[in-house]
């Protein structure tokens, strides 16, 4: 048969355009001015020290500060107040990102507020009915509680339904406004404390110690209180400190030197070389980047339940996708129309709509689309259709379909269902049908077939018209996307249920690298291990209980918030969205993270040449004229070189806080071409940059009395 | 044939011969690091020695047994320039003063060699051949045995065992360092250096004036000098000296041995990592900056000459000598102070501020260009983690080397190694400038003399053992604080290093993708380059613009 690649239809539900670019928030002006309270408070020495480069330029304010008392001037003034300044910048860009996080932690508190709960008592068994209640506080609830929600209640903590059904709003954490329906058994039967039931009855079994409920964890990611430092936050943590060690003994040990030259320095300049040196930038930004990293996620209604997690998603090697969901549309859609012989192909598209047109399952009206798109069959006139009547699909008939007045019906629906019907009506099915429907199951695809009974003169004819192709239909823009991961050096491995044939068809179509047929839970879990084993990191998505050992055991797991709690508690993250696409932005993001850190690195150690030109003869070319060759910027006066570099140094934090915040640039592509081009940027960027900063202030500061 | 010309021909035929010796060396000292079979005289050595052959051991035992050695060392080797006068050859010679007998203990344990005495007046036969000159084989291995440690962390995978010290360092110093240098030391004698064991023969000069000559077994010491990147000449003079190095073509052997074991050590690593194109990339850095700095101080030397004299000897002769001229003696100087040897035929106090400066920053280069017997290698394998650190963040992935993953723990060693050094350099030079007793002890002053002083600390913490001349070192000052920079500076990196090693052998190896930085292209070349000069370049840039700097921009 022939494939119908060619002719897809194409899905009305496409991906979103890849942007190209994991966008966050943009930094409002006016943050940093309801920020900068926090921004004052973290000036505590004990807050600081955590940050040990930023606590070294700390120390230097103290001391160019007493300096300044002690012997006042112009020039140690300013010096004084920029280092204060810097400092507090770097504090700022921290309490920014924080603030961003704080106010979507009040809309979560206030879906907190203290709710009571009706709970069951102990002995309360499922169907168990006029039991007493007793009135408790939420924050009372114990693991295995059962309480009773009613439609118009909140509901008091995270756990499983265990009875009835209900519809809940669940706005207060999705910020989706449609209601969801909660039920007992199955996948859907989480809910989450601090939702709203709108409809009917259900029995909570509690699943959440109170105080560990998914609200509290929520508040307390996005406020950043259970932020920790991630593994590769302390590595760069540890060469910055290094860094900033190596130059406090470069600018100590130069003293002496400086003595000998005859050249002795200023506490001031002394400090003002050590902090224009250390690698400050960077110090300021890290904890930011960081914090922003998990804001974006957040953003995105993904809670990343550690920075870990984030981190280990650009790490990602191997992604596993639901088929359904992720890489197809949900449903099945007609892709052809394949009539017998002696039925011309526009007679069974006009049978097939006509016997699909109250047919409101999306199968249904896939083939209404279809055969409006192909042969431009539009919906009937009313009278044409006026005595018609549909006849629904039952489990039982397993068919669908019309009886148009009297003389005419039309079934679709499984082979074997129309078979009989028209066998039932003293037809004879064609000996192609059966292997037109075995060669659509072959390929992966549903048969439908139609069939028609007319009736003329009380003889009536049975007939089978021919098959309708329903097939899975692979998201637009999935392959690209596949594509781009594969660029990036990830593989993909769809997950279905399906058969081999049909699954192998599906993954030939979407572009994926593998996949795994038949899954059962058992097989993920092995697919994961086999994979770890080699060294690679997991991601999945998952939704199901029995999803969740697999998901626990995936570096990144990332659970539906439609899933069970079971699920939840044993990944890493949570979509709010439930939308398993989301997995690819999630690596994404996990890799911008990385690249913001390593680019503004690159671009503070590249910073510091410039600031040696700048400080270096300003300090000694009094005792050694020659060295006035090194100042290549021409800079005014040596107090006003120095003031420049240090001026430089510190708008230079606030002026890339919105990049620390947002991220930088991110095209899915190699390594290679990734590194080149934020070398190119980041690192002669940082080299050259700074010239150009520093006589451009020094242009201004050099008219300040006392810096000349 | 023209100075320009010749000089040009002594280079290309030297990176020829090095090209050469890069495939069969390195290939032969990976399988000297590798291969399961021990010869019958190395189990001979183990069962003497009491120590197991066939276990490969943990770092901190390998640590354990290296640091246990090198302390032996020390002590023996004070113990016998203190009892020198009891033994046999000593040829008149005095025993040596404690701080000075500290000093060179300290000094040849750490492939430093450093001398603060004149080999020849100072020390009998016997303990330049059974003391210094041991320590020229063993001290070299060493270095090599730590590096194959740091490599095997990289090729293992969950395990904690690094190899066997006692297997390495039997095996470098038997299988490789003892044929090569005796073949060389044949060579050598054959191009003039002298091998006896005379004692110091009083000859009447054709002016009349009476002189005393030390003769001495040159030749075998002056092999493994060049080969293990020691440097400690059996005269004071050291590779000036005629007994040393006779001709232009000794020189160039001198110039060749020195920097094959270096050169050839990255294709060792290729090959044991199972990826010849990572050993291509260090080697490409290492070759890099040593013809950048060829080319700096050759030219320095032949231009920027100021004095008329100058100019009349076609450029800087002072502190040359007139049978090797500027093209040999830049070259050696580079090679030197690239290698962790130290050996000099010429003295680097006389050089241009440029070319001089830039032997002071080839040291601080932290000896990797191509560096000390295995400790070029390892320095630059630290650099280059540092890098893939930095620019593997870049690439949006947890940073990752020959697949092992760079961590907090990984990093932290790392960060330790690179603060060592600098750390070393800068506070002992602080200190000698801070102390006025120190200061007296420059020969010259201003710029100059800190040069000097600076050079001296630079020169020992990073092993090197090469003296800028000039500075009157043999004080109990100076003798004692660069002692134990000599083996700060030898013996901390080599714990970081053995610690890096072991917790990278402990991490299962993450497959390559596209995702993967890539360390074997140009691009990695040129970043590892240029992290190298900024990290070491901002580093030192205050001091030397106190020093060198200064002193050439007048």
């Amino acid at each position: 048969m022939p494939t119908a690649a060619a002719h897809r239809p194409v899905s009305k539900d496409p991906l979103p355009p890849s942007t190209h670019r994991v966008s966050g928030g943009m930094l409002d002006p006016r943050q940093l001015a309801t920020s900068l309270p926090d921004a004052l408070r973290k000036l505590d020495p004990r807050v600081m020290v955590r940050n040990p480069v930023m606590f070294v330029v700390e120390v230097g304010a103290v001391l160019t500060t007493l300096s300044a008392i002690k012997d006042p001037s112009v020039f140690a003034w300013v010096i004084t107040v920029w280092l204060w300044l810097t400092v507090v910048f770097a504090n700022l860009s921290e309490a920014v990102a924080e603030g961003r996080g704080k106010a979507q932690a009040e809309t979560l508190r206030r879906a907190k507020t203290a709710t009571m709960a009706r709970r069951l008592p102990a002995d309360w068994r499922p169907g168990a009915t006029g039991l007493s209640e007793a009135e408790v506080a939420a924050t009372e609830l114990r693991l295995g509680d059962h309480v009773v929600v009613e439609a118009g209640q909140i509901i008091p903590g995270d756990g499983d339904v265990v009875e009835g059904v209900a519809s809940v709003d669940e706005s207060a954490i999705t910020g989706e406004s449609a209601p969801v329906i909660r039920e007992s058994g199955g996948d859907r039967s989480a809910v989450t404390g601090g939702t709203k039931v709108l409809s009917d009855r259900i029995v909570v079994r509690i699943t959440s110690k109170p105080g560990e409920t998914f609200i509290d964890r929520m508040i307390a990611l996005v406020e950043g209180a259970a932020r920790q430092k991630t593994p590769n936050e302390i590595a760069l943590n540890i060469l910055l400190a290094s860094l900033t060690i190596i130059f406090l003994v470069a600018v100590v040990t130069l003293q002496p030197f400086a003595i000998f030259a005859g050249a002795e320095q200023s506490i001031v300049i002394l400090v003002a070389l050590v902090v224009a040196l250390i690698p400050t930038t960077i110090g300021a930004l890290l904890s930011a980047i960081g914090i922003a990293g998990m804001d974006r996620l957040v953003q995105r209604n993904v809670l990343a339940m550690s920075g870990r997690a984030v981190e280990a998603a650009g790490d990602v090697n191997t992604l596993l996708l639901d088929k359904t969901g992720t890489i197809t549309l949900g449903n099945r859609q007609a892709a052809e129309f394949l009539p017998v012989s002696g039925v011309p192909v526009e007679g069974l598209a006009d049978a097939a709509q006509l016997s699909s047109l109250a047919d409101e399952t999306p199968e249904g009206r896939s083939i209404v689309v279809l055969a409006k798109e192909r042969y431009a069959l539009r919906g009937r006139t009313e009278g044409e259709l006026a005595h018609a009547e549909f006849v629904p699909f039952t489990a039982q008939t397993r068919m669908s379909g019309v009886d148009l007045d009297t003389s005419r019906s039309l079934r679709k629906g499984a082979a074997t269902a129309v078979m009989r019907w028209v066998r039932e009506h003293g037809g004879h099915p064609t000996e192609e049908v059966g292997p037109i429907v075995d060669g659509i199951s072959a390929s992966g695809g549903t048969p439908l077939v139609v069939g028609e009974v007319t009736r003329q003169e009380g003889t009536s004819t049975a007939r089978i018209l021919g098959v309708i192709h329903l097939k899975d239909v692979v998201k637009q823009g999935i392959r690209e996307r596949f594509d781009e991961l594969r660029r990036m050096g990830i593989k993909t491995v769809m997950i279905t249920g399906d058969n081999p044939l049909t699954a192998a068809a599906i993954a030939e179509e979407a572009g994926v690298d593998d996949f795994l047929a038949e899954a059962t839970p058992e097989d993920k879990m092995a697919l994961i291990k086999r994979e770890q084993s080699g060294g690679k990191l997991v991601a999945m998505t998952g939704d199901g209980t029995n999803d969740a050992p697999a998901l626990a055991q995936a570096d990144v797991g990332v659970a539906m918030n439609t899933g069970t709690s079971a699920a939840k508690e044993a990944g890493n993250m949570v979509d709010l969205d439930s939308n398993p696409t989301k997995l690819i932005e999630i690596v994404e993001i996990g890799k911008q993270l990385l690249i913001t850190r390593g680019a503004l690195t690159t671009f503070s150690i590249a910073n510091d040449v410039a600031k040696y030109f700048a400080i270096i003869p300003a300090m000694f070319a009094s005792v050694y004229p020659g060295l006035h060759r090194l100042n290549i910027m021409g800079l005014h006066s040596p107090t006003s070189a120095i003031s420049s570099a240090i001026i430089f140094n510190a708008l230079i934090i606030i002026a890339l806080i919105p990049l620390a915040l947002r991220g930088v640039r991110y095209r899915p592509s190699s390594a290679s071409s990734l590194l080149n081009r934020n070398i190119v940027l980041y690192g002669f960027g940082g080299l050259v940059l700074p010239f150009i900063g520093i006589k451009l202030i020094d242009l201004l500061v050099q008219f300040v009395p006392g810096l000349h | 044939m023209n100075e320009t010309l010749a000089g040009w021909l002594q280079i290309l035929a030297l990176v020829g011969a090095l090209a050469l010796s890069f495939r069969p060396l390195g290939d032969y000292l990976a399988h000297v690091l590798t291969c399961p079979r021990h010869w019958r005289v190395e189990r001979l050595v183990y069962r003497v020695g009491g120590v197991r052959g066939d276990a490969d051991q943990p770092w901190p035992a390998y640590l354990r047994g290296l640091l246990a050695f090198s302390a032996v060392s020390v002590l023996f080797l004070y113990a016998f320039q203190r009892l020198q006068n009891h033994l046999l050859l000593s040829v008149g010679t005095k025993p040596v003063a404690p701080d000075l007998a500290f000093n060179t203990a300290a000094s040849f344990v750490t492939n430093t060699n450093w001398q603060s005495y004149s080999g020849e007046s100072a020390m009998g036969h016997l303990v330049q051949m059974a003391g210094l000159a041991v320590q020229n084989f063993v001290s070299a291995a060493v270095g090599i045995a730590v590096v194959a440690a740091l490599i095997r962390g990289f090729t293992r995978k969950k395990t904690d065992r690094v190899g066997n010290f006692w297997v390495d360092l039997t095996r470098i110093v038997l299988r490789v360092l003892l044929p090569i240098s005796f073949v060389m030391a044949i060579v050598l004698v054959a191009g003039g250096t002298i091998q006896n064991f005379h004692g110091i023969q009083s000859i009447t000069t054709i002016a009349g004036d009476h002189q005393s000559i030390t003769g001495g077994p040159v030749a075998s010491q002056e092999a493994i000098k060049e080969l293990g990147t020691n440097g400690g000449g059996f005269y004071n003079a050291n590779s000036t000296h005629p007994f040393e190095n006779p001709n232009p073509f000794t020189n160039w052997l001198e110039i060749y041995l020195l920097l094959v074991i270096g050169f050839s050590l990255p294709r060792t690593f290729g090959r044991m990592v199972g990826d010849n194109r990572q050993g291509y990339a260090i080697v490409a850095v290492m070759g890099l900056v040593w013809a950048a700095s060829v080319a700096i101080v050759t030219a320095n030397e032949l231009h920027s000459v100021s004095s008329s004299a100058g100019h009349a000897a076609g450029g800087m002769m002072e502190g040359k000598e007139q049978r090797f001229g500027i093209w040999a003696s830049a070259l050696f100087a580079v090679s030197t102070t690239l290698t962790s040897c130290g050996a000099v035929n010429s003295f680097h106090d006389s050089y241009t501020p440029g070319g001089g400066g830039m032997t002071i920053f080839n040291m601080m280069l932290g000896e990797i260009a191509p560096g000390g017997t295995g400790s070029g290698l390892y320095g630059i394998l630290i650099l280059a983690i540092v890098t893939v650190f930095v620019a593997g963040l870049m690439v949006g992935r947890t940073p990752e080397y020959l697949g092992k993953k760079l961590g907090a723990r990984e990093m932290k060693f790392a960060s330790l190694y690179i603060l060592t050094t600098p750390g070393l350099v800068l506070v002992g030079a602080g200190l000698a400038m801070a102390l006025p007793g120190e200061r007296a002890a420059m020969l010259n002053s201003g710029q100059h003399g800190f040069s000097e002083v600076l050079y001296a600390f630079t020169s020992a913490a990073n092993n090197n053992g090469s003296a800028f001349a000039g500075l009157s070192a043999n004080t109990a000052w100076y003798n004692t604080a660069l002692g134990l920079v000599m083996i700060l500076g030898r013996f901390l990196p080599m714990v970081f290093v053995l610690a890096l090693s072991g917790s990278l052998a402990r991490q299962q190896p993450v497959p390559v993708t596209a995702g993967t930085l890539p360390t074997h292209r140009p691009q990695f070349v040129g970043l590892l380059t240029g992290v190298l000069l900024i990290v070491v370049g901002l580093t030192y840039f205050p001091a030397l613009a106190l020093g060198p700097l200064a002193e050439g921009l007048r």
